[in-house]
């Protein structure tokens, strides 16, 4: 079942990749992360030009988070200030991430940045989640109640100067802190083709402190409104994005979350959190490895 | 009709005493759609002798389909403190995105380099245009790295026992067009060859081009590519939305 994708240039099995958007959808219903970080490496491993794996991931990735969106809003899950807040930082940071994607593509270091930052990225989140999962996993064999982190945020967010109350994430901070926040995601949206849910639930919970029953749903909003900018800019400025494998990613993608959402009611949250962890390491070390190793291509050719 | 015409015309060149070359391609047009996973493109023809018949020392054949050229960079990845980067880069003016030449016999037995380099025979005579100023070993290395690089993908071919010549007069040759084949105006050349020389050429056009949905969606993108954009993000919105709706109703 070969179908030639008209913007990538090249025709790929309609199978593997409805099958890649199905695990990583899979993977996104069990655990509440988007993928991207599975999403683009393993379409660029499958033979897609970088470009337009990052641009069309970016698409997918919009339309898996809408259904999680209004499924929090129902549950009332969604900080609205604040998500618009991020959501203003991710616009800004997807401009900026767009500017730094073509300065280091003339330089011709794009794909070496995408790799450390996704090596330094996963593997520093990966670890701490590991962590974190293996702590409590082990104070509940000790029948230990788990020690309750006092929710608070971070002295450095305390610095910044203008203070708003956010009402539902019970928080008196600086607007600045959810935007530079959102700016930060924005960059590595674009550049490399990530909600970065994975890097925003924690940062969320860990540095500004939000009350957790919005965390995930603000976090899914920012990524459905970022994530359809990103579109947008790469569309007018990349001209990357495969509407044909962007349908392809989804159509897995949307069965996929069902079915692991499902999956995700049996399993206890704690080993759940320590299996995406150790996937998230695990991806975090291919790359390391990839950086090392003699690469299969020494040379590589870019149209001028 | 005009077919007829040339074999007309080429019969009547007959006594001119220099054999003469009647070429065609199987497709003037190669169409990419939906389901294009490559295609074999075929490139055959007849040798007019004088005399109408084959002499002892029957000629060769080597035919030729260029692709577009394109100003290319190519890079080199160096090992730079435990890590593998971009280093080195040389940049080509004229690389065809698409070379591929079949012979009767290797190109080697056939044409000395001089004649190679004229006609663009052989990946090893491609006129790549370096704009640089590197030392010319070093052009070399990159420019290999290039043939190698685009030989692997399927897109340089040089197949030295590609052309079959039966009785001495017709000549076939089958091109195999990769799926990632560049699109543009191709050139098919046929060149007849005797006693290490070129003695009569044909060229003829191949348009290789996206049709159908595909060149829609590749011309949507390009041209209007804000409501491509728009297009790209409703289409998602509306499954993300339809997927979860159809699921939750269960």
């Amino acid at each position: 079942m070969h179908v030639y994708l008209p913007i990538a240039g090249l025709s790929v099995n309609m199978l593997v990749i409805v099958l890649l958007g199905g695990g990583v959808g899979l993977l996104s219903g069990m655990f509440g992360v988007g993928g991207g970080f599975l999403t683009t490496p393993l379409l660029i491993f499958y033979g897609i030009p970088p470009t337009v794996a990052v641009a069309s991931s970016a698409t997918q990735i919009t339309g898996a988070s809408v259904s999680g969106v209004l499924a929090q809003m129902r549950r009332n899950g969604v900080d609205f200030q604040m998500g618009c807040v991020m959501v203003a930082g991710g616009i800004v940071g997807s401009g900026l991430g767009a500017m730094l994607f073509r300065f280091l593509e003339r330089l011709g270091q794009i794909d070496t940045v995408i790799s450390l930052t996704y090596v330094a990225l996963l593997g520093s989140i990966g670890g701490m989640m590991a962590r974190e999962s293996i702590q409590t996993i082990l104070a509940h064999r000790r029948g230990e109640a788990p020690r309750h982190r006092q929710r608070r945020h971070h002295p450095l967010i305390a610095v910044l100067p203008m203070r708003w109350r956010f009402y539902r994430s019970g928080l008196y901070i600086s607007p600045l802190a959810p935007f530079l926040l959102g700016v930060l995601t924005g960059v590595l949206t674009v550049s490399l083709g990530v909600g970065g849910g994975f890097v925003m639930v924690p940062a969320m919970i860990y540095l500004l402190g939000m009350a957790a029953q919005v965390v995930v749903g603000t976090s899914l909003f920012q990524i459905l409104f970022v994530t359809a900018a990103t579109t947008m800019i790469h569309a007018t400025t990349t001209k990357a994005v495969d509407i044909v494998l962007a349908l392809l990613l989804l159509v897995g993608s949307a069965i996929g979350a069902q079915i692991g959402s499902r999956f995700a009611m049996k399993l206890k949250p704690e080993y759940l959190r320590l299996l995406l962890a150790l996937l998230v390491l695990a991806v975090a070390v291919r790359m390391a490895v990839g950086l090392t190793w003699r690469p299969g291509e020494i040379f590589s050719v870019a149209l001028e | 009709m005009t077919r007829a015409w040339m074999a007309v015309a080429a019969l009547a060149c007959l006594g001119a005493g220099k054999p003469v070359l009647v070429p065609d391609v199987s497709d003037r047009q190669v169409q990419i759609v939906y389901s294009f996973t490559g295609a074999d493109l075929l490139l055959f023809g007849a040798i007019l002798y004088p005399q109408g018949r084959a002499p002892d020392h029957p000629a060769d054949i080597a035919v030729v389909l260029k692709g577009p050229t394109q100003s290319i960079l190519v890079r080199e990845k160096r090992k730079v403190a435990g890590m593998w980067l971009n280093a080195d880069s040389a940049r080509f003016r004229s690389a065809p995105s698409f070379y591929a030449i079949a012979t009767s016999r290797p190109l080697a037995r056939l044409v000395d380099g001089r004649t190679a380099a004229i006609y663009e025979l052989g990946l090893d005579s491609l006129q790549m245009s370096p704009a640089s100023s590197a030392p010319p070993d070093e052009q070399n290395r990159f420019e290999q790295g290039l043939i190698d690089l685009k030989r692997r993908a399927g897109l340089y071919v040089q197949d030295a026992h590609g052309v079959e010549i039966s009785d001495g007069v017709l000549y076939r040759a089958r091109i195999a067009i990769p799926a990632r084949v560049p699109v543009g105006r191709y050139v098919a050349e046929t060149f007849l060859i005797q006693d290490g020389k070129v003695v009569a050429g044909a060229v003829r056009e191949v348009r290789i081009d996206k049709s159908g949905f595909e060149r829609f969606v590749a011309q949507a993108a390009d041209r209007w590519s804000l409501a491509y954009g728009l297009v790209a993000v409703g289409m998602s919105l509306a499954i993300g939305w339809g997927a979860g709706a159809l699921f939750r109703r269960r």
